[in-house]
């Protein structure tokens, strides 16, 4: 009963969790980023591209594999976030919210235009790790053992910042940073710094998200310059009030391309932002937005 | 959004209409002699104009109503297309392929307008951002862009009947012509009633709404006269540069007005033109150098955000206490 179109669109059904994963784990971190800054980081899909050539250079220089590349490649891609934040976006903190905005296009375009100067528009190979080659015959289809990695563990990164944000006692102070930063800072909490460390936090969640699609989608300097107009697309369909909905958002239009790809695959690239005017018009503030 | 951003409101009366008007004259007569001097090649003059036009028609929204919009190539892009697919396979005349190009980009503008306004500040950006990539990605399918080929060999005829376009000073001065009518009609909406209600919108809106005003409908008419005044910079562009590509609609393009506007002074009547113009030449003279001119152009972004945010005009005019 199983036929080969039934398998096309399970394997549709696959890409689209895959690509669902990067979706939440980066509206994820702007979501976070822009709770506390107030800057919509555009640098995000430059910063995804790092994280992956990170992990290419951990391999070629440092003989360092997957797995080290998965801890290591965030922190120092993280590392550099908190650079650019102490450098730069926080003279940003008391000019309006569109300055972020083009700060961060600049450094986008001089992230990529070097990356791109040095390795061409070609993608580079990047191996999947050993222990997750070879597939599982589901019977309806075959699931490669990556794959079903990229989506378990983006899912339980997505779900561990979330109880991080919502149940821990330094979440509840983040979001409490997030709603009045004046009041908090007098309790004696030293927001400036926090606000430079959830930089780097979000900043290393795209740089991981980069490590993670690196065996899958090839390491390419321009790998991230579509990927984060659509993940806009995400944050303004969900709304970034709320954590967990940026995750589910994120999954769910990850699904919902799949799908298209599958019924009508000419729309493939446009069905997100066709969903995001239709939400605009009956929901203007997002799905799990506040008004503003 | 509370705070719009940084911007030198033009001074009305006598003092600031007067020092307008003679750089306005000072600019018309340099533009018109540029060409015989042979000092400059008229085509790249052109193409600034074309620029020039696109930054100051971008320049209404993000400097007189405070709205960025991030996607503005959109109109660009479709005026191109829908202009040179008017005079090349329907055969139109030069004038009515332009006016329909601004008619389409004036029509793009409506819809993507009714559905940006809804949101304001960053989610605005972010709202036009996402519309033009869905565009991009339409004509990157559509049959008649012709995907990455573009709209090759648009043929130039004669404007009105009468100026040979592909005589070259026929060409110019009729580009010159139309951007200086536009850029005047750009200058009276600035300082007209409605101009001045887009100011008190960008300034506080919720006092313009406490006032009786719907800013809602000014927003939208705004949005739409920015997209219809890109839709005559995308259609004159077409013509003079007889393509139309998918790199006037790219996210790239939409990118670059905002620099160039940002490098000239956000806000300023004459700054567009100058960042166009710079800009422009930049890309001339530096076009050897392949993708080190996108991180040469990211620089610039980030030390006009951090360090001189006035533009060249701003400062210029803050230095002489003008309006400009």
């Amino acid at each position: 009963m199983f036929n080969i179109s039934t398998q096309a669109l399970f394997a549709q059904l696959l890409v689209g969790l895959i690509n669902g994963s990067f979706y939440a784990l980066l509206s994820l971190g702007l979501a976070v980023i822009f709770g506390l800054l107030n800057i919509i980081n555009f640098a995000h899909g430059a910063l995804f591209m790092m994280g992956a050539f990170c992990a290419y250079f951990l391999l070629t220089y440092a003989g360092i594999g997957y797995w080290g590349a998965l801890a290591l490649s965030p922190i120092i891609v993280g590392a550099f976030g908190i650079f650019l934040e102490r450098t730069m976006l926080h003279r940003l903190a008391n000019l309006d919210h569109l300055y972020g905005l083009l700060l961060t296009f600049g450094l986008a375009l001089i992230i990529q235009g070097v990356f791109q100067n040095f390795f061409g528009s070609s993608g580079l190979p990047y191996a999947i790790p050993p222990q997750l080659t070879g597939a599982q015959n589901l019977g309806f289809m075959f699931l490669p053992n990556y794959r079903a990695w990229v989506v378990v563990f983006s899912i339980v990164v997505c779900f561990a910042t979330w109880f991080a944000i919502e149940k821990t006692q330094l979440g509840a102070l983040l979001r409490a940073a997030t709603e009045n930063p004046a009041l908090v800072r007098a309790f004696g909490i030293n927001v400036p710094r926090m606000i430079t460390l959830t930089y780097g936090f979000g900043v290393g969640l795209a740089a991981l998200a980069g490590v993670l699609a690196a065996p899958i989608n090839q390491v390419r300097p321009l790998m991230g310059e579509n990927l984060i107009i659509v993940v806009f697309a995400v944050v303004v369909i969900g709304g970034m009030g709320s954590i967990l909905g940026s995750i589910l958002t994120g999954f769910a239009l990850g699904i919902v391309e799949g799908m298209t790809k599958y019924f009508y695959p000419e729309a493939s690239n446009t069905v997100v932002f066709v969903i995001m005017a239709i939400v605009l018009m009956v929901k203007p503030n997002g799905l799990f937005g506040r008004a503003s | 959004m509370a705070a719009a951003i940084d911007t030198q409101s033009a001074p009305s009366g006598a003092r600031g209409f007067n020092t307008e008007l003679k750089t306005f004259v000072g600019m018309a007569l340099i533009l018109a002699i540029l060409p015989p001097t042979g000092l400059v090649y008229p085509y790249f003059i052109m193409q600034a104009l074309c620029f020039a036009l696109f930054a100051c028609a971008f320049n209404l929204l993000i400097g007189y109503v405070g709205l960025l919009s991030f996607g503005h190539a959109v109109f660009l892009g479709t005026a191109g297309y829908v202009g040179g697919h008017a005079a090349r396979v329907w055969g139109l005349s030069p004038e009515l392929s332009i006016l329909i190009a601004v008619i389409a980009a004036a029509a793009l503008g409506v819809v993507i307008g009714l559905i940006a306004i809804r949101r304001q500040g960053i989610y605005f950006a972010m709202t036009t951002l996402a519309l033009s990539q869905m565009m991009y990605f339409i004509y990157l399918q559509a049959p008649f862009t012709h995907g990455e080929d573009g709209i090759q060999g648009v043929p130039q005829g004669k404007f009105l009947g009468l100026i040979d376009l592909s005589k070259p000073y026929g060409l110019y001065y009729t580009v010159l012509g139309l951007f200086l009518l536009a850029f005047l009609l750009i200058y009276r909406t600035i300082n007209s009633p409605f101009g001045e209600i887009l100011k008190a919108i960008r300034e506080n809106e919720p006092r313009a709404i406490s006032l009786g005003y719907k800013t809602d409908r000014y927003k939208l008419l705004a949005f739409v006269l920015s997209a219809a005044l890109t839709g005559l910079a995308g259609g004159i562009k077409v013509i003079v540069a007889q393509n139309a590509s998918l790199t006037d609609v790219h996210w790239g393009m939409s990118g670059e007005v905002v620099l160039m506007t940002l490098v000239g002074g956000l806000g300023t009547i004459f700054g567009p033109v100058v960042g166009a113009f710079v800009i422009t030449a930049m890309q001339q003279y530096l076009a050897g150098l392949g993708q080190w001119v996108q991180v040469i152009q990211g620089v610039i972004f980030v030390a006009c955000v951090l360090a001189f945010r006035r533009g060249m005009v701003g400062e210029i005019a803050r230095r002489f206490k003008a309006s400009l």
